[in-house]
This record gives C-alpha cells, structure tokens and sequence, in this order.
C-alpha cells in the first residue's frame, strides 16, 4: 500500500480527503443526533409537511392525523409507491374536503419492500427507493417528513437525515406508530427510534419498550 | 334493519300490528383471502345459528378469496357475496351484524359506525400483527373475537348488549401536541 503512495501522491491526497470528509460526516451526524429532541431554534409561521402515505390503513390514518392540524403545517405534499392507486384516492379526497385553495403535490416512489418480500431482494429494492429520494427530498425540502410505519418511509428517512447532515435542508422526523401497534413496534417504527425528532406511540404497553415515545393517553387515529 | 307493520283485521274488525324485523350480516375479509371464513359463514350450521338469531340476510364481501359467494337462499336467510367495493361503508351500516377478519382498518370502520362485530382471526396468518388490536379492543370489551372452530359457539353464546362503544381517538393531541413542539 505504502509504495503506491510513493509513486502516487494525488492518491494520498485524495485517500486522506475521502477520510477527512467521512471524519466530519460521522462528527456532524452524531451532532444531529444528540440535537434531536430540542425544540426548532427558528419560530417559522408555517411548517410545510410531507407525508409518506402507504398501503392498508396506513394513509387513512395519515390522513386523519393531517386533518388535526392546523393550516399553519402547510403546504402538504405526499410521498405515493406507484403501484398504490387506492392511497391516491383517500388523499384527493381528503384535500378536496380541505378546500380547493389548498394545493398539494404528490411524489411518486418505488416501493421498498412488498409483503413477504426476500430480506435480500430488499436490500436491492431500498437502495433503488433511496436512489429516487435524493431528488423528492430536494424538490420539497420539507419542514416535517410525517410517516406512520410503511416501509416507503425509510428511504425518505434515511435521505432526510443526511441532507441534514450536509446542512441541505433541516427537515424533522415525525414518526406515530400505527394503532395497530398495540404490544409490537413495527419494523419501520424499530428503524427510525432513534432518528426520529418525534416519535409517537397510541398504546401505552409500547411505551416499556421504547420509553422516549411519546404516548398522549390514547389512540390519536 | 327494516321495519314492516301488518295491520290484520280479523273477524272482529279489530286491529293487531305485528312488527317484523329484517336483520341482516355483513361479512367482509377486507383485501385478503380467507376462505376458511366464507366457506363456513356460508355453511348450514352457521346458517342455522344466524337463523335462530332473527337474522334474515347474509351479504359477504370475499376479497381475494377463491370461495365465491354467489346469490341464493338456503336455510331460512338471502344470501349474497361480491369481491370488492370501493367503499363497504354503506354495507355496514344496513347490517346489524358484522363479521370480519383481524383488519385494523376494519374493526375501526364498524366500531366507528356502532355496529356490533365479531372478529374472526385468521390462523394460519399467526406472525400478523393486525391481531394485536382486534385481541386489545376484545380485552375492552368493544367486540367479539374468535376463530373458525369457535366462531359456531361465538354466535350461539352472544350477547351483543354487552359490548362497549369505541371511544372516539385523540387526534386533536397530536395537532396540539406538534403546534406546541414547532411553536406555530
């Protein structure tokens, strides 16, 4: 290793600056981190949203957790798999009951795992969903990434988090577990603990498990 | 449920009023396939306790199921069956019964529309999660859960007065709650 350094010091460099830059990535990130549970520093007067919607009941309940808030979390705009016709069914119809002043965007992702999909053909298909995060992260760099458990989340989690890192958009996780979760956390839910600004549970049995969830004292869907 | 008044007037030129009432079943398996569940629903012993029970109709939503129900009348009810709905809201709210399967966003449909239901839980989807909440909402006493080899006796033994309305979510915490976290 050494003596291709010696006939080849533009590798060096560039070998030491790759380290270098890995060194300020993991000190920058694990600043984020400790960061997590503040309070923003910025009083904004309104915090556009990004919801990840997904299949079963995951967008019926998204959706209802958007119609508690008030119009100052807005614009809205949803993260779609594209093979979910029925998701955009529920959030036309819920915007439409919203108010037609009211614009909202949808994206489009691949899905990063089906039901009873192989744990190695996953890996495959999350990297391809996280490849197609890049550019919806920074088309809408929103204030709050909303998500509720479907796998579709993670990409967009994982890419949230390192534009942060990179000081590309300051957008905060808000994770509600599905109130189907009533013993088990999801698998979405065990990923994102410890990433996420807020993190919220709808049973109190989960809260033994995962003591910084944030449990309200009943269902919120 | 439907209400029919006969007004007879026998030899005495009096009046005597007889209220029937029409009550019917909804079965839904929401997305998934649960034969196991049609098949038996539709079966002449559950039949015959449905019948007992003053119910007259049994519409069933199949899903994916291969078990297709199809119109007919056997043992006393009118039987129907389709796959899919874009909303079975409607479904549920004629019927006076529903049995489903574990789906989350089903038990809260029919709680959420006060119907009485009965959830049967699919065994051979053991490693399911959605079971965690109809087994919880039972141990709440807001609905009946079983499974194909009890649903026979799960009907029989019912006392659907007993049952508790859901209560409604919270979800306005959750808007306060983040309102107060962002500082809008």
């Amino acid at each position: 290793m050494s003596c291709i350094f010696r006939y080849f010091p533009p590798m060096k460099m560039a070998f030491l600056l790759i380290i270098g830059l890995l060194v300020l990535f993991v000190i920058r990130l694990c600043y984020v981190l400790f960061h997590l549970q503040e309070k923003p520093l910025k009083a904004l007067k309104s915090r556009s949203v990004l919801a990840v919607a997904g299949s079963g009941g995951h967008t019926t309940e998204i959706v209802r957790l958007l119609s508690s808030l008030p119009s100052t979390f807005r614009p809205h705009s949803y993260v779609v798999a594209t093979s979910d016709k029925m998701s955009v069914t529920k959030i036309e119809s819920f915007e439409s009951t919203e108010g037609s002043e009211n614009k909202f965007t949808l994206y489009k992702i691949p899905r990063s795992r089906e039901v009873s999909q192989s744990w190695g053909s996953t890996i495959i298909t999350t990297f391809h969903a996280c490849l197609a995060s890049f550019p919806i992260m920074w088309k809408s760099r929103p204030d709050i990434l909303l998500c509720n458990g479907p796998g579709t989340c993670i990409p967009l989690c994982i890419v949230a988090l390192i534009y942060k890192v990179l000081g590309i958009c300051a957008t905060d996780i808000v994770f509600v577990e599905s109130m189907c979760r009533v013993t088990t956390m999801s698998l979405s839910g065990k990923i994102l603990y410890p990433f996420a600004n807020r993190f919220y549970v709808q049973w109190p049995q989960l809260l033994q498990q995962y003591p910084n969830a944030i449990y309200l004292g009943g269902r919120l869907v | 449920m439907s209400l029919l008044f006969l007004i007879l007037i026998d030899n005495s030129v009096s009046f005597r009023t007889t209220e029937i009432c029409f009550m019917s079943v909804f079965v839904t398996v929401g997305t998934t396939s649960f034969d196991e569940l049609t098949e038996l629903v539709t079966s002449e012993p559950i039949l015959k306790i449905l019948e007992t029970k003053s119910y007259s109709s049994l519409l069933v939503q199949y899903g994916r199921g291969h078990h297709q129900v199809k119109e007919c009348n056997t043992a006393g009810l009118k039987i129907n069956g389709y796959r899919y709905k874009d909303s079975i809201s409607g479904d549920i709210t004629n019927a006076d019964l529903v049995i489903s399967h574990a789906g989350a966003g089903t038990c809260l449909e029919v709680l959420g529309a006060r119907k009485p239901l009965v959830v049967v839980v699919n065994e051979k989807l053991m490693d399911n999660h959605q079971f965690e909440l109809a087994k919880q909402l039972h141990q709440d006493g807001h609905l009946l859960y079983c499974t194909c080899s009890t649903l026979g006796s799960t009907l029989s033994e019912m006392d659907l007065q007993s049952l508790e309305p859901l209560p409604a979510p919270k979800t306005n915490k959750f808007g306060e709650d983040l309102t107060l976290h962002f500082q809008l």
